[in-house]
């Protein structure tokens, strides 16, 4: 029983033990991140880094990003964050992270030396870490992260499934698209593949279309509530879900597909269309090195408004303002973008590079991805969201027409009354 | 195994294994500095959970004390109520009291995951279990302390045998805490070393299924060793009758 | 001995007995009960995990009432549940039973039952995305399952099985059951090695076949366990989500929501913690009932 109750009470004394000191400068930042795919690259550029100024470097990876934000969200609470990490989130969770002090402005480094630092970097990618003049989150405009490498999700084909077909040309517009996959059907080859089990790939196919059907202020409109879901226009983006299952486009089970499953299909070749990212190009390259596919602009269905893709930053990081060495975290960032780095990481990880002078060191088929990046659009830079829980009803939606279970007419009255509710939810 | 056999074959059973593989793992996954850390996790957290469990569940099973219902009830209900924005508390405690980033806070935080389970199954066995046992123990003049250890544990020992399967295993797997509450990769545990080969985008399955042949090859070995316990239950609950 | 010395007595023997619960208690209250009031506190507020929290009193709840898709996932985890309860169960005790007496290779059997529990999450995703593959490729079924039912005369058979709302759920169910079987098999195998030889070698001197021993020795001695598998069970099965999310993903429309993957959606995509907390309250509170359901009508069971 003695034993016990010293044990217990070492236990006990040992947990409240301890006190805490403010941090102090130094000559070591710790980044905290969650891509797997580029450990080992960040790991052995830190290496270099401590050669050549003397700044220890230490990279800690956490995966998958999932845990990974939930353990920013929690060392926010406990005012624990590292010099530089990354916030995987959407943009308004950005904002609160801003307005909590965790986040450093970064613009004046950006605009040094006659922009130095931002003319190197994709604009594209620059506008998903910035906050414009004005913006809806009470943010002060500038430029918050700094992003590593871009990244955008365009349509691929396969070239030999398309010759098998017949077909020689790409699809430029939706009805050559619905023709090509009915060739490919006559010689038995499934048309198209992507990973919709996951709701933000259905999400990013479906604005495309939207942008293409009605342009950007509607759906803008839309989202301000200005505008019903129950709008024709509305109505025809959804119906070309209903014609692509009529039509036999789509894989069977493409409702329930993981983007890996997804990416396996077109791999191996199960699929001759598949709707995917650029970061595929190293995924299909390490499941079948002999694959011979091209990319292509998703093709549109009007003529009225351009056809507008997602992209931007793939991946950007932040520097904490609570650090002691902001400084020497805001000087790693400026060489981790710089065009020598850039160069290293795009050639180890096959990624489009942030720095727009690196380039020229990706491999053709990245090259043609990067030429989609002119088109691209994301919602973070857009100037007013939808709300989340109308866009889940939305992509819902349109997993049920895919199945059958309902009509587009069907999903566009029932996400008008989530959006409906939400609404009146905001006023109140 | 490469890549494209798995795929090519349509087969998750390999049709020329190539050991190479696992030198790949063990070496690219870190494997051995993450291997010894589960086995301290695993070890610490099974023993400690034995003991505080067993210790515990004997008192709600035989013992008597002012509010034993209420309390043992309290850890059945906590096993039933998932706490799903509780990393966030749980960090700024572990935090507060600096045990973020330390083995010890880890095995504190994994012991209480398993404790309730472990607790209300160790007490239906104990309510089980003959009381004359007990009885003649006492009038040797044994303690509580001493009827827990040289009686109790002894007959229970199949339903021990079953927690230390359960917790050895949900300890072997577990990452989601590791992550939250540890940063050093020098203390993380072997699923962080897993977590290597399944990339956000791509997933290095031949050499993952090689890793994973690995990470489970100790719990089926604690498996086997636990599971002779299970079966040999009574006849060693006799000797000590 | 007078009633103060016995008073003391008894306070220093609860005193003794106390301390048997102590480090139990003691790692609970901290690491158990802080985040519960925490989590308690914050399904009172509108909270997005960072920034300020908004007190809105009982709104997240008021809300959650009447929120379709939440109380479908309830139904949905009840009814795999309840094939877990059944079939799972059922087929845990037939093989524990089967274990427990004198048969061939039993040594091997007990091994081989418990490889699905020991699988990881990532390889029992794989092996069934495989077997459950509703593809085509070349005219051949590329899923074990359709090229099974294909190849041995049952065309008409062949089915998208997890697309379809009608199967999803229960292909997730029987899924679920095979992972955790193993489980009560163990713990029912325990269960039945503890019971002393002697009551079975009494129910034969009086004359009792197998199932009259069945029902009048082994149920009877079994029933704690059983209750304790029978609630491990429905907590497993009802907090089911990992092998949901690597068979069907994010969903199939909302036909295969849980609760587990209704709060982390409210987490994760909405962005909702205190509603998620509020979602976490009303399932723990539902789970409890649950069990104390169970429990007494066990125990009512024993009285009989």
């Amino acid at each position: 029983m003695h034993k016990l109750l010293t044990l217990c009470s070492c236990l006990i004394l040992v947990v409240f033990a301890g006190c805490s000191q403010p941090p102090q400068p130094s000559n070591k930042i710790l980044l905290w991140h969650w891509m797997t795919d580029r450990d080992g690259t960040f790991q052995k550029l830190a290496q270099q880094y401590q050669k050549e100024t003397g700044v220890e470097v230490t990279i800690q990876l956490f995966a998958p990003s999932d845990s990974y934000s939930q353990k920013i969200i929690a060392a926010a609470q406990a005012n624990v964050l590292p010099d530089i990490y990354g916030i995987l989130d959407k943009k308004f969770i950005v904002a609160d992270f801003i307005k909590a002090g965790l986040v450093t402005d970064l613009t004046d480094e950006m605009n040094a030396n006659d922009t130095a630092w931002a003319k190197s970097l994709f604009d594209k990618a620059l506008a998903d870490n910035r906050f414009e003049a004005g913006n809806t989150y009470g943010i002060k405009p500038g430029i918050y992260g700094v992003p590593i490498d871009v990244t955008n999700e365009q349509m691929l084909y396969n070239k030999k499934l398309l010759a098998k077909a017949g077909i020689t040309t790409v699809p430029r517009t939706y009805k050559e698209f619905i023709m090509d996959s009915q060739a490919l059907k006559r010689v038995g080859i499934t048309p198209f593949v992507s990973g919709w089990g996951e709701l933000w790939m259905l999400n990013c196919f479906s604005s495309n279309y939207a942008f293409n059907i009605m342009g950007e202020e509607k759906v803008f409109a839309t989202y301000r509530g200005q505008v019903k879901y129950t709008d024709p226009d509305w109505i025809k983006v959804l119906k070309i879900f209903a014609d692509l299952r009529d039509k036999g486009v789509l894989i069977d089970g493409i409702v329930t597909k993981g983007n890996k499953y997804a990416e396996q299909d077109f791999a191996l070749e199960r699929a001759a269309f598949a709707f995917n990212g650029s970061w595929c190009v190293n995924v299909y390259h390490d499941m079948n090195p002999n694959l011979d596919y091209g990319v292509f602009s998703p093709a549109p269905i009007s003529t009225e408004y351009p056809l507008k893709i997602w992209g931007g930053a793939g991946s950007s990081f932040v520097v904490n303002a609570g650090s002691p060495n902001k400084d020497k975290a805001i000087a790693f960032l400026k060489w981790l973008t710089a065009k020598k780095q850039q160069v290293v990481l795009a050639r180890e990880t096959n990624n489009l590079p942030s720095n727009r002078e690196a380039l020229s060191a990706v491999s053709v088929i990245l090259a043609e991805f990067s030429m989609g990046m002119d088109q691209s659009t994301h919602p973070s830079i857009w100037p007013v969201n939808e709300d989340p829980l109308v866009l889940e009803a939305f992509e819902k939606g349109i997993q049920a027409i895919i199945i059958g279970e309902k009509t587009p007419e069907q999903v566009g009255q029932d996400v008008q009354k989530v959006k409906d509710r939400q609404m009146a939810a905001k006023r109140n | 195994m490469t890549n494209e056999t798995i795929f090519v074959d349509k087969a998750i059973i390999p049709q020329h294994l190539n050991f190479n593989n696992f030198a790949i793992a063990w070496t690219k996954g870190n494997f051995a500095v993450y291997f010894f850390n589960s086995a301290i996790y695993t070890v610490c957290v099974v023993l400690g959970i034995v003991l505080i469990a067993s210790l515990a569940a004997f008192a709600f099973s035989r013992l008597k004390f002012p509010g034993k219902d209420i309390i043992f009830y309290m850890f059945v209900a906590a096993m039933m109520i998932p706490l799903p924005g509780s990393f966030v508390a749980l960090f700024v405690l572990m935090n507060k009291l600096h045990l973020t980033n330390t083995r010890f806070g880890y095995i504190l935080c994994m012991i209480n995951v398993g404790l309730s389970m472990s607790i209300l199954l160790l007490k239906t066995f104990f309510d089980k279990m003959p009381r004359e046992l007990e009885d003649a123990a006492r009038i040797d003049g044994c303690g509580k302390i001493s009827i827990w250890w040289h009686v109790a544990l002894p007959l229970a020992r199949p339903a021990i045998a079953v927690i230390v399967i359960f917790n050895s295993l949900s300890v072997w797997n577990e990452y989601i805490l590791a992550t939250l509450l540890l940063g050093d990769s020098q203390l993380m545990p072997l699923q962080r070393g897993l977590m290597v080969f399944q990339g956000a985008n791509s997933t290095d399955y031949p050499v993952l299924m090689a890793g994973l042949t690995m990470a489970a090859i100790p719990i089926i070995v604690v498996y086997l060793c636990m599971q002779k316990h299970i079966v040999k239950g009574l006849s060693s609950g006799s000797v000590v009758g | 001995m007078n009633s103060k010395a016995k008073a003391q007595a008894i306070f220093k023997d609860n005193l003794q007995s106390f301390f048997f619960i102590l480090p139990a208690f003691a790692i609970f209250c901290v690491f158990y009960i802080y985040p519960f009031l925490n989590m308690i506190f914050l399904s009172f507020h509108e909270w997005r995990g960072i920034g300020p929290m908004h007190f809105i009193g009982l709104q997240n709840y008021k809300e959650l009432m009447g929120d379709n898709l939440w109380w479908d996932s309830m139904v949905h985890a009840g009814y795999i549940t309840l094939i877990a309860l059944t079939f799972q169960n059922a087929l845990a005790f037939a093989l524990a039973l089967a274990c427990d007496r004198e048969i061939r290779m039993k040594r091997f059997y007990r091994v081989v039952f418990f490889i699905p529990p020991v699988l990881s999450e990532v390889v029992v995703g794989l092996v069934w995305n495989w077997i459950l593959n509703p593809e085509m490729q070349n005219g051949q079924n590329i899923g074990f399952l359709n090229h099974l039912l294909y190849t041995s005369g049952f065309p008409q058979m062949v089915h998208n099985w997890l697309g379809d709302p009608k199967t999803a759920l229960t292909v997730i169910a029987i899924v679920h059951s095979w992972k955790g079987f193993g489980w009560g098999f163990i713990m029912l195998l325990a269960g039945l090695q503890t019971i002393d030889k002697q009551f079975y070698e009494a129910a034969k001197v009086d004359g009792a076949n197998a199932w009259e021993t069945f029902t009048n020795v082994t149920i009877p001695m079994m029933l704690p366990v059983i209750t304790v598998v029978v609630i491990l069970t429905i907590l497993g099965s009802m907090q089911v989500f990992v092998l949901i999310l690597s068979m069907v993903n994010e969903g199939l429309v909302n036909h295969t929501d849980v609760p587990v993957t209704r709060i982390l959606s409210s987490m994760t995509e909405t962005n909702r913690f205190g509603y998620a907390c509020a979602e976490a309250v009303i399932f723990g509170m539902i789970l409890v009932g649950v069990s104390f359901i169970m429990k007494k009508l066990s125990d009512k069971v024993k009285q009989a």
